[in-house]
């Protein structure tokens, strides 16, 4: 009985499916008739089991759960009849996959006597068989392959795709079968050969050699007579024959004339020929041309036929059909690499897509129009872009601003234009313009002196257009805060800009309304008042009306505006002195500086510029080495590094060591570096170099001498030693290693050292009493903070100059005691360290009573290099974990 | 090996939405992902898929395709991007016919592939319509196994495919 045409119950159970009003409806009737199902696998009902298995595909198509039936699939199958064994493979390919074992069952099916059924398996085979069983079963496929029958053949030629393509090794054995299945005549066999091929070659280069040398020949006759061949009504296609066939040749060419230029030569007649001849007002046409314009793009073809292949693209281009347009876009996109020149000369067309209706043509051609920019055409193109901003859809602005912002950066050379245009975007599409992108037009407007004048006064014409766009507005703000005057007095007019009038309440106006209309937006809201602390200093006749405005912030919920309000407002009524230097103008924003710091890829790293400026944060100074030294700026800034950004206190000990090993390494290559991590920022601060003020020195040798007179040695205190804090023995052999760990791209240490080095001989050669071997060396104050003061003594045995014993005495002048302290010390690679326990890891408050430790360090290059060290203090003050480091370079020279 | 696909899968398919990398696992470089026929209330009529996914996998892909496609405007390309891969789609009446196949690969082609699979049925039921695949879904998977096999082409000739069809079921 067959379940289908009779139309009883599969039919029945559709229909009801079909009438149901509702989803819980719906459900109901599924569930009975599942029920009906499982009750009916369960009696191994032998009548209805197909019928039952059909429902059930209905059933999973409509999305709900069939695992059940799995089993009834592969029972089906081990059946004798056909219309069982097909209804059971159906079910097999649909409820089931790879994942499921069926081999022993598709063997049997693959030797069978009937073609029919041998169809069956090898579509089930080719649709959903694993890597396992494509193995297993690989041998029975490769004899099926020589088959008389044409299905078979075609069949067996598809599943060895998936055989080859879930196991590339066995391509080879397939190499032989594949060139003999070209050779057909027959289109199926022919299609499936000529794809097998293709898989072939990707997967094995001995395949792809293999099949160069032998199936190069007879695919390009194929080609020839499929693209010569009269109308044949079977293969016929709006007046094509084959295009499929075409096109899978065509692929198949591509992936043999790569690279190869006696393949390509060969090729290049039958390209032109189908380059040339193809019809091309229909799709098929069209698609078969395409094929043939990457092939082209593919092969190491000739000029000629390269032209051909970018003027058929061209002919795309104007194509009414979107369809149409939209590949050539896209194969335009790949033909670039290959002739710029060529694409160019569509520059028009293309830029007509970017406003076309269909949105994917649009980004293809946004794509390709930014790709095709050069010093050349980049005015005229970013014009039409910057036009088409104000007619393009909201949901393409945001994708056309970043481009065009892009666009105009990379080719920024051109100041005013840059300026220009950046204007106009923001004035068009300011809310979608990206934070750093007004970033870096602010600092390009702080170092184009001539064009503020002239900047300042389109802003505010922009304004009085767009005050709705963020960016422009903030732009805006900041300009007119800083170069307010340029506004009211029209200073640095450009040739040809139209001369305007604005007082100086104008000019307050403009912030005013824009406390007023972004007044939910915090950074724009800041921005104004600092704008207006600027002009109240620009222009004094508004400096009442100023006040009343930064006055209303005052109760501010935002912490930040209520801070600027409250503390601006002071400078404006209590510091009128001083408040014409305070808010001068910015110095000018350090261009290069921005764009590294724009560059490297961490936010949250320190930026570049704060290593490469140390001066800048001297000031803020708070524990410096030695006694009295006011400009050790490196110190400072890694010192300031340690208290608030960096959580040094939990960094491991390894990454300790790479810090102060940092020593080797130049300062020059702080800023370069774009640290990944906190550890290395701090070793980029870290490193000794020419940064190192050498006005410092001379007041080094000041403390030296006050510290001789000030400062007894408690050496008492050696004796009562209780060893708790770690010891460190850093030498010479783990030095090298560790401090290599993090220099990938660094130069090696023994260059590297050299700056360093240099300025620690300067050091030596200063403070050196020539003449002198052995003789009492000063007690140094190797650091001293708030909290912490450590001494270093030294003490030499006689005989052994390069060796020396330091004491390091640690006091405690704070109120607190210092518990878990820990010391450590790092030293460049020329010396070796080695650290002694300390007497006590606890140090009493007020400088009542010390702990020690005993270092000993040899120089190997004795009385050529003065000795260096950094030192790392980690200790607890009231149960909060404190870290100080320092560099002590005041050593006495001659150790 | 069947087992850790399995397992490698399941995890893939915990990741949520991103599931395009489940569409190139497996079997690479496959030209069809798979073929879904859907109504325009998304109702799948056929969907057949020549990658493994999960069944929540690929109820997931039905809906995101319908949605995709659904609204578009006529006039605009048959193309989709889906994730990495490319959806091209072509409506006839009410029925939404949608490959998924690689970015890089011939779009105008597979348009059509589409036609020409459409122009088998509508031989085969002689002017099909939606009810003949609905209650004829399973001739519609048999005939589709004998146009393409393993995401590939089989057979390119109209009358080839109606002449096989006829000849198996004759063995029903």
């Amino acid at each position: 009985m067959n379940p289908f045409s009779s139309g009883t119950r599969l039919r029945d159970m559709i229909r009801a499916i079909r009438a149901c009003k509702t989803a819980a409806e719906e459900r109901a009737v599924v569930r009975k008739e599942c029920a009906a199902i499982r009750a009916a696998i369960s009696e191994n009902d032998q009548d209805y089991r197909h019928r039952n298995l059909a429902k059930l595909m209905f059933i999973h198509m409509l999305g709900y759960p069939t695992h059940f039936g799995q089993m009834e699939c592969l029972k089906l199958i081990a059946s004798s009849g056909f219309p069982e064994k097909r209804i059971g493979y159906l079910g097999l390919m649909l409820l089931l996959d790879e994942r499921q074992e069926w081999s022993g069952l598709g063997l049997q099916d693959l030797n069978h006597s009937n073609q029919y059924i041998i169809g069956l398996a090898l579509c089930a085979l080719g649709n959903i068989c694993s890597a396992e069983m494509a193995r297993d079963l690989a041998p029975e496929v490769e004899r099926l392959l020589q088959n008389r029958d044409l299905n078979i053949k075609k069949k067996a030629a598809l599943c060895s795709i998936r055989i080859v393509r879930k196991v590339p090794d066995l391509a080879e054995n397939f190499m032989s079968l594949a060139t003999a299945l070209v050779k057909e005549k027959h289109h199926g066999v022919l299609i499936a050969g000529v794809q097998l091929c293709s898989d072939l070659c990707k997967a094995s280069t001995e395949s792809l050699e293999f099949l160069r040398k032998n199936c190069t020949e007879v695919l390009i006759r194929i080609l020839r007579d499929v693209s010569n061949s009269p109308y044949a009504p079977e293969y016929d296609i709006s007046g094509v024959t084959d295009p499929f066939l075409h096109i899978r040749v065509l692929k198949l060419l591509r992936l043999l004339g790569q690279g190869d230029a006696d393949a390509s030569e060969s090729m290049n007649d039958i390209l032109a020929q189908v380059a040339t001849k193809t019809e091309s007002n229909k799709n098929a046409g069209n698609a078969i041309l395409y094929e043939c314009v990457e092939t082209i793009m593919g092969i190491e073809a000739t000029s000629g036929l390269r032209v051909l292949a970018i003027n058929i693209l061209g002919r795309f281009l104007s194509n009414r059909d979107n369809n149409i347009r939209y590949v050539a876009l896209n194969m335009l996109m790949k033909a670039i690499a290959v002739d710029s020149q060529a694409v160019q000369r569509h520059k028009t067309t293309i830029l007509e897509c970017v406003k076309d209706s269909d949105a994917s043509i649009r980004k293809r051609a946004l794509e390709l129009v930014s790709l095709l920019i050069s010093d050349a055409n980049v005015k005229p193109l970013t014009k039409e872009l910057v036009d088409y901003l104000e007619v393009s859809d909201q949901e393409f602005k945001g994708d056309l601003t970043e481009k065009i912002c892009s666009i105009v950066e990379r080719f920024s050379s051109d100041k005013l234009w840059y300026i220009d245009q950046m204007l106009k975007v923001l004035s068009e599409a300011g809310n979608y313009v990206k934070d750093d992108v007004w970033h870096a037009l602010i600092v390009a407007i702080s170092n184009a002196p001539d064009l503020q004048g002239y900047i300042v006064r389109s802003l505010y014409k922009a304004f009085q257009t767009s005050s709705e766009q963020v960016s422009l507005v903030r732009v805006a703000l900041w300009c007119i805060g800083e170069y307010g005057e340029m506004l009211v007095n029209g200073a640095g007019m450009l040739q040809g800009e139209e001369p305007m009038t604005v007082t100086e309440s104008d000019a307050v106006d403009v912030v005013e309304s824009a406390l007023q209309y972004h007044a939910s937006d915090i950074t724009s809201q800041a921005m104004s008042l600092v704008a207006l602390l600027k002009l109240s200093s620009r222009y004094p006749s508004t400096s009442e009306r100023v006040k009343d405005l930064i006055i209303q912030h005052k109760g501010c919920l935002e912490l930040e505006l209520q801070q600027r309000s409250i503390e601006f407002s002071h400078i404006l009524q209590k510091h009128q002195t001083i408040k014409s230097s305070l808010v001068e103008r910015m110095p000018v924003l350090d261009e290069s500086v921005y764009n590294e710091k724009k560059g490297s890829p961490s936010t949250n790293s320190i930026p570049a510029a704060k290593a490469s400026k140390p001066v800048a944060t001297g000031a803020s100074l708070n524990l410096p080495n030695g006694v009295m030294k006011p400009t050790t700026a490196p110190i400072g800034d890694l010192l300031d590094l340690s208290s608030d950004d960096v959580p040094a206190p939990k960094l491991a000990t390894n990454d300790f060591l790479q810090d102060l090993l940092g020593i080797d390494l130049p300062a020059a290559q702080s800023s370069g570096a774009a640290a990944s991590g906190g550890s290395d920022i701090l070793l980029d601060l870290l490193s000794i170099g020419t940064s190192f003020q050498s006005d410092s020195l001379p007041s080094n040798n000041v403390s030296n001498s006050q510290l001789n007179s000030s400062v007894v040695s408690p050496l008492d205190n050696l004796s009562s030693i209780t060893s708790t804090s770690a010891s460190l023995d850093i030498g010479v052999s783990t030095i090298g290693p560790v401090g290599l760990m993090d220099q990938k791209s660094r130069s090696p240490p023994s260059t590297a050292t050299a700056p360093a080095i240099d300025l620690l001989d300067d050091l030596s050669n200063n403070m050196s009493l020539p003449g002198i071997e052995s003789r009492d060396f000063p007690t140094i104050t190797a650091f001293e903070s708030s909290i912490l003061r450590i001494l270093f003594s030294f003490t030499k045995q006689p005989g052994r100059p390069q060796v020396t014993q330091i004491k390091a005495t640690f006091s405690n002048k704070s109120f607190n005691t210092c518990t878990d302290f820990i010391f450590q010390a790092a030293v460049p690679k020329f010396i070796q360290l080695h650290l002694d326990p300390a007497s006590s890891s606890t140090i009493p408050p007020s400088g009542n009573g010390t702990i020690t430790q005993t270092l000993s360090v040899t120089n190997s290059l004795h009385g050529q290099k003065a000795l260096a060290m950094r030192i790392r203090m980690a200790y607890k003050v009231n149960n909060q974990d404190m870290l100080d480091q320092g560099q002590v370079n005041n050593f006495p020279s001659g150790l | 090996m069947v087992g850790s696909d399995l397992h490698r899968l399941k995890s893939i398919g915990d990741y949520g939405g991103q599931i395009f990398s489940f569409l190139s696992f497996g079997v690479i470089g496959c030209q069809i992902r798979f073929i879904l026929l859907q109504n325009r209330q998304g109702k799948t009529r056929l969907a057949k898929y020549y990658v493994p996914l999960e069944e929540s996998e690929k109820h997931k892909v039905e809906y995101e395709v319908h949605r995709l496609v659904v609204n578009r405007d006529p006039k605009f390309t048959n193309f989709v991007e889906f994730r990495t891969h490319k959806i091209i789609y072509r409506r006839y009446a009410g029925l939404f016919f949608s490959m998924c196949v690689d970015i890089t690969d011939n779009e105008l082609a597979y348009l059509e592939c589409i036609h020409l699979f459409v122009e088998i049925l509508d031989h085969f039921f002689s002017n099909v319509c939606e009810l003949d695949l609905v209650f004829n879904f399973h001739k519609v998977y048999l005939i589709l196994d004998e146009f393409i096999l393993a995401g590939e082409l089989q057979e390119t000739s109209k009358k080839a495919i109606i002449e096989r069809m006829g000849e198996l079921e004759k063995l029903e």
